[in-house]
């Protein structure tokens, strides 16, 4: 959920209105936000970054952070912010968006080259545009929010934003070589080649991120003004020539991706929100991108969309009853103008709302206008007889019986190391069918456990100062590589269980396998039973010698009961000896 | 314990009527605690004797009050170090003693020296010959037992200097009991099989119980605390009618875990910093082929009422393996069931209470892995109040009955409800789960009747637990940290219980 940081000041001043913090508070609470600090630049510098030095000369205005809902793009900024909440009260309406077509269009020609690489591009203009150091702050922010967010630090979208007076169309986007690509970087002195800017923004704090997505391939998007200026090079970084200043009047805006539909989503937003601030408010010029196959594409849409809902679906969705003009009038506030037509609302979507793609986004948003708190509790009307899974129930019927039998329970990690159930235990990790994570960020996190005995033996070890015996239980499951699953591993549900004392005991564990199948209605093997359990000597590496058996039911290996081998003990910082039965409950569900 | 001591006292009692123990201890030279050991023993075997309790004032010396006995007061120190030639005041405040500060204030005050500035540095000199250390002689007497003599001036100001203290002395005062006798007879601790054959037990005395102490603990094994919290959210659900999902694959494919649920394959929680991607087995292949196809569809272009995300859906986004990050991806697949079963569609409420996974950056409260708890509930007609309703009703069972809902954002719910309770013991809201009605996107293309709506709920059954039992940091409640002491501690859970 992203987070953005505004004065509070300002904010209230957009508003009309001074709040409380508790007051905006729940302001934000009813619209879907989250006023989640009350602080000031001073403070969180000196809190985050530990930077007195800097603190020292910071501003100590007070910032609202705010957490917004990760599909509202259209508030990630002071802009977007404050109309939506005052569209909310009602004390405003929703602004329109609209066209001026100038005497001719700016024209974006995207070369069939960018398909490598980054095939879409799109384009607007905003003229006479007045920027204070606020709003060119917010200008900023946002794009930076909206490349954290909805651009996928800049992999499906990168936004440039350029000082249109300085620069002259037609411009090209195209996709070149990474050495015949040269030109200034944003504010730095002299320039550079496609391959050498990879090089210098290598440690770039900010920048370093967003290398990978263009470093290795052979060619590199780029767009170029009728003289062959640099305008950007997406998604690194915008040419030094076109920079926008706080005297910027007319901006020009291009958005590169690799997903079409969201650079038309993030192209309408930066217009919406930022039309605002132009001489003729709330007004856009458009462009003319011609496409690799030479059609001709005007951006940006600002498409408005009508959707036709019911009235009586809408009601029943949310679980109220309320007239149509009523719901409507909710709807506007959430920035949905809607229209009473008969026995359903013609509802417009505009532009800055793209994450409503279904009306089940309407109702939604019918549910936070009349407020959730305020919507009748009911009940479903079914009846339904409930039924436990079978696995789970006989895990909590043993469970139970285990403890009872003097064992305490043990909840473990599933996920550990290779070493945890590799080579701690004498076994080589490839012989195991373990399921291995491609991304972990330590080694606590390599392998998915194939058996419960590591948990158990690094919970003994945490626990060392507790008087003897030790006798530890867990029931839960492990995860084995099958190829026959649908997805090429199965849980499997286990009992583990240790007896840690001066002497292994290894008739402490043996008993409490006899206790449990004869809870389990299990009898021990005898030549006239034939369906029973039974001990088989086995050789296990993390075994000592002699010490170790099969558990054996129906002529099959269930599990494993002996003695720990010295070197496992070791390996784990155990120095008392343990015994030790494993086994699966699977075959007796 | 003291036979011979427990006997003279005894012996003692039989010609006096009261006796003071203290008087005891002086009487046959023990110390008063000897006499008091005595004393107990003598009464666990019965009411020998009586002891009435008695409370001593005295005035005692304080170690810096036997200084002043043995070596003379602080200030008679200081004088006896002024040489008759003077002495600087630093050098007095060396050879003066460990208290030469207050010596010599005090020194000062009685007119025994005097600080000579006509010579530079400034020197101490004596001012009278002969000085009487009176404070001295004064604590010699309380040093000898006459302290009472004292007036109470000099008390009060000895007590302020901190060389006397009042000390407190409890005593008891005997006197002949109901039972009493000269000798101690050996009393039985327990009854025993002997006894009872022989029939002893009737002449035996038995040594009195001491009811204050605390029982032998009882050999046993324990259920983990979090688990015990585990079987109370199961009995819940299924008071309430819900049946049991099966939870038990850990390792799920994109598609159940995302596609499924119509999150979008760019979206950030399919990104490796928060999931945990499997590169063995790395790939799923095995999936229902059209409901793939509609699950495309609906992702790219839309359908059954929806925009679609628009984008270029790739199969293989949706092969990835994974550990799950929510049991979701389980409901998921009991929805698809529900849709396609043989009969058609069937009213049905679920829930599941398992392990899901997350690659996000660890702190006191996350951890990898954890347990997530979720309800879901499918039917004709079901409405956002009904979700409502349930949840008001489920967490009432968990003791909680205030309840707020916010505006919430999640890719396969809409609308979409975070859930807040008043926690009377924090003072504050606190979120305590999420919930919402299932997409359309998600729903309509697993053959779910159009008029069939889903609504659901997660929390996770860590932090109710660790708010429960005000536990700060979550080591100490999962994994091998966890202190098996609190383990074998922890009370039964009752949830709905103060």
């Amino acid at each position: 959920m992203p987070t953005i940081g505004v004065k509070r000041d300002l904010l209230f001043e957009a508003l009309g209105k001074t709040y409380t913090d508790d007051e905006f508070q729940d302001l934000c609470f009813a619209f879907g936000l989250e006023l989640d600090e009350v602080t000031t630049e001073k403070q969180m510098l000196t809190k985050e970054q530990g930077d007195v030095a800097a603190a020292a000369n910071a501003s100590e205005e007070i910032i609202y952070r705010i957490d917004i809902p990760a599909n509202r793009y259209d508030l990630l900024c002071l802009e977007g912010l404050v109309t939506g909440l005052l569209v909310f009260q009602g004390k405003v309406k929703p602004p329109k968006f609209q066209f001026v077509e100038p005497a001719k269009r700016q024209v974006l020609n995207i070369a069939p080259s960018t398909a490598q690489i980054r095939p879409y591009a799109v384009a607007a203009v905003l003229r006479n545009v007045t920027f204070t150091q606020a709003s060119y702050n917010s200008f900023i922010d946002l794009q930076d929010k909206l490349h954290q967010n909805i651009c996928r630090k800049r992999t499906l979208v990168a936004i440039g934003t350029h000082d249109l007076d300085t620069i002259q169309g037609p411009f090209s986007y195209e996709a070149l070589a990474p050495d015949q690509i040269k030109f200034k970087p944003l504010n730095q002195a002299k320039e550079m080649t496609g391959s050498q800017l990879m090089d210098f923004y290598a440690t770039h704090a900010q920048l370093k991120q967003y290398l990978p997505i263009i470093r290795d391939s052979p060619v590199y998007p780029v767009i170029y003004d009728a003289n062959r200026v640099v305008l950007s090079l997406p998604p690194i970084i915008n040419g030094d020539h076109s920079k926008i200043s706080l005297k910027t009047k007319n901006v020009f805006i291009e958005c590169t991706a690799t997903d079409r539909t969201k650079a038309k989503v993030v192209l309408d937003t930066i217009v919406c929100l930022f039309s605002e601030h132009c001489a003729q408010k709330f007004t856009v010029e458009p462009c003319d991108v011609v496409q690799p196959d030479g059609s001709v594409l005007s951006y940006p849409e600002l498409e408005v969309r009508e959707e036709r809902i019911s009235v009586k679906r809408a009601n029943a969705y949310i679980g109220i009853e309320e007239p149509a003009e009523k719901l409507a009038d909710m709807l506007t506030r959430m920035y949905l103008e809607a229209k009473v037509d008969g026995d359903s609302l013609v509802v417009k979507i505009p532009p800055t709302r793209h994450d409503v793609i279904h009306a089940c986004d309407i109702y939604e948003d019918v549910a936070i206008a009349y407020g959730y708190n305020n919507i009748k509790k009911s009940l479903p009307a079914f009846m339904q007889i409930a039924k436990q899974f079978p696995l789970n129930k006989l895990t909590e019927q043993l469970r139970e019986q285990v403890a009872q039998a003097g064992f305490t329970e043990a909840l473990t990690f599933t996920l550990c190391s290779r070493d945890d159930i590799g080579r701690k235990l004498n076994k080589s990790i490839e012989a195991l069918p373990a399921v291995h994570i491609g991304n972990p960020k330590t080694l606590e996190f390599q392998v998915v456990r194939t058996t419960l005995l590591p948990g158990l033996l690094k919970t003994l070890v945490a626990n060392r100062k507790m008087p003897l015996p030790l006798k530890l239980f867990e029931i839960s499951d492990v995860v084995v590589a099958d190829e026959n699953t649908e997805v090429g591993a199965r849980n499997e549900r286990r009992v583990c269980a240790v007896n840690c004392n001066k002497t292994a005991g290894f008739e402490v564990v043996h008993g409490l396998l006899d206790r449990v199948m004869q809870l389990l209605s299990v009898p021990w093997k005898t030549a006239n039973v034939t369906k029973g359990y039974y001990l088989q000597a086995a050789e296990d590496p993390s075994y000592f010698p002699g010490r170790c058996a099969n558990v054996m039911y129906d002529n099959v290996v269930i599990g494993k009961i002996g003695v720990l081998h010295p070197t496992v003990l070791q390996a784990f910082e155990l120095t008392t000896p343990c015994s030790v039965v494993e086994f699966t409950i699977e075959p007796f569900v | 314990m003291h036979p011979d001591l427990t006997e003279r006292i005894l012996q003692h009692l039989e010609t006096a009527d009261k006796v003071d123990t203290l008087d005891l201890a002086g009487l046959f030279s023990e110390d008063h605690q000897k006499i008091v050991g005595a004393l107990k023993s003598i009464q666990a075997h019965g009411e020998l004797v009586t002891a009435e309790t008695a409370t001593h004032k005295s005035l005692g010396l304080t170690d810096e009050g036997r200084a002043v006995v043995e070596h003379g007061s602080h200030e008679a120190l200081v004088y006896a170090a002024v040489p008759p030639e003077g002495i600087a005041q630093a050098a007095l405040m060396a050879a003066g003693g460990p208290n030469a500060k207050v010596g010599f204030s005090k020194a000062m005050s009685h007119g025994w020296i005097l600080v000579d500035k006509s010579v530079s540095p400034p020197l101490v000199r004596r001012k009278v010959d002969t000085i009487t250390d009176a404070v001295r002689e004064q604590l010699q007497q309380v040093a000898k037992g006459k302290g009472g003599q004292l007036p109470a001036k000099e008390v009060a100001d000895f007590k302020k200097r901190k060389l006397l203290q009042e000390t407190t002395t409890k005593s008891f005062v005997l006197a002949r009991g109901p039972e009493f006798a000269t000798t101690l007879t050996k009393l039985e601790t327990d009854l025993t099989v002997e006894m009872l054959a022989s029939g002893l037990w009737d002449q035996l005395k038995f040594k009195s119980y001491n009811f204050d102490a605390l029982g032998a603990p009882p050999t046993r094994g324990h259920l983990h605390p979090l688990l015990k919290v585990r079987t109370e959210f199961r009995q819940i659900f299924l008071e309430m009618g819900f049946s049991e999902m099966p939870t038990n694959n850990y390792v799920e494919s994109s598609f159940w875990n995302f596609d499924a649920l119509y999150q979008p394959q760019q979206h950030p929680a399919r990104d490796a910093h928060d999931t945990f991607f499997v590169n063995n087995p790395a790939r799923s292949h095995k999936f229902p082929q059209d409901y793939l196809e509609r699950v495309k569809k609906v992702h790219s272009q839309g359908g059954y009422g929806s925009k679609g995300y628009g984008y270029d859906w790739k199969l293989e986004e949706a092969q990835k393996n994974l550990l799950r990050t929510h049991t979701t991806a389980v409901s998921a697949r009991m929805l698809y069931k529900l849709a396609n079963q043989e009969g058609g569609f069937k009213p049905a409420k679920y829930f599941s209470i398992d392990k899901v996974f997350r690659n996000e950056t660890l702190d006191a409260t996350h951890l990898a892995e954890f347990h997530q708890v979720e309800g879901v509930i499918a039917d004709v007609g079901l409405t956002l109040g009904d979700l409502i309703g349930t949840l008001y009703e489920f967490f009432r069972k968990l003791g909680i009955t205030q309840l707020e809902f916010k505006p919430a954002y999640n890719p396969y719910t809409e609308p979409s409800m975070e859930i807040f309770c008043y926690h009377p013991g924090l003072g504050k809201w606190i979120e305590v789960g999420n919930s919402g009605v299932f997409r359309p996107e998600m729903l309509l293309p697993m053959g779910l009747p159009e008029n069939v709506n889903v609504i659901a709920w997660g929390l996770s059954l860590e932090r109710p637990t660790m708010i429960k039992y005000g536990i700060n940091n979550i080591r100490d409640l999962v994994g091998p940290k966890v202190d098996l002491k609190m383990v074998e501690e922890g009370p039964i859970c009752r949830l709905d219980h103060a």
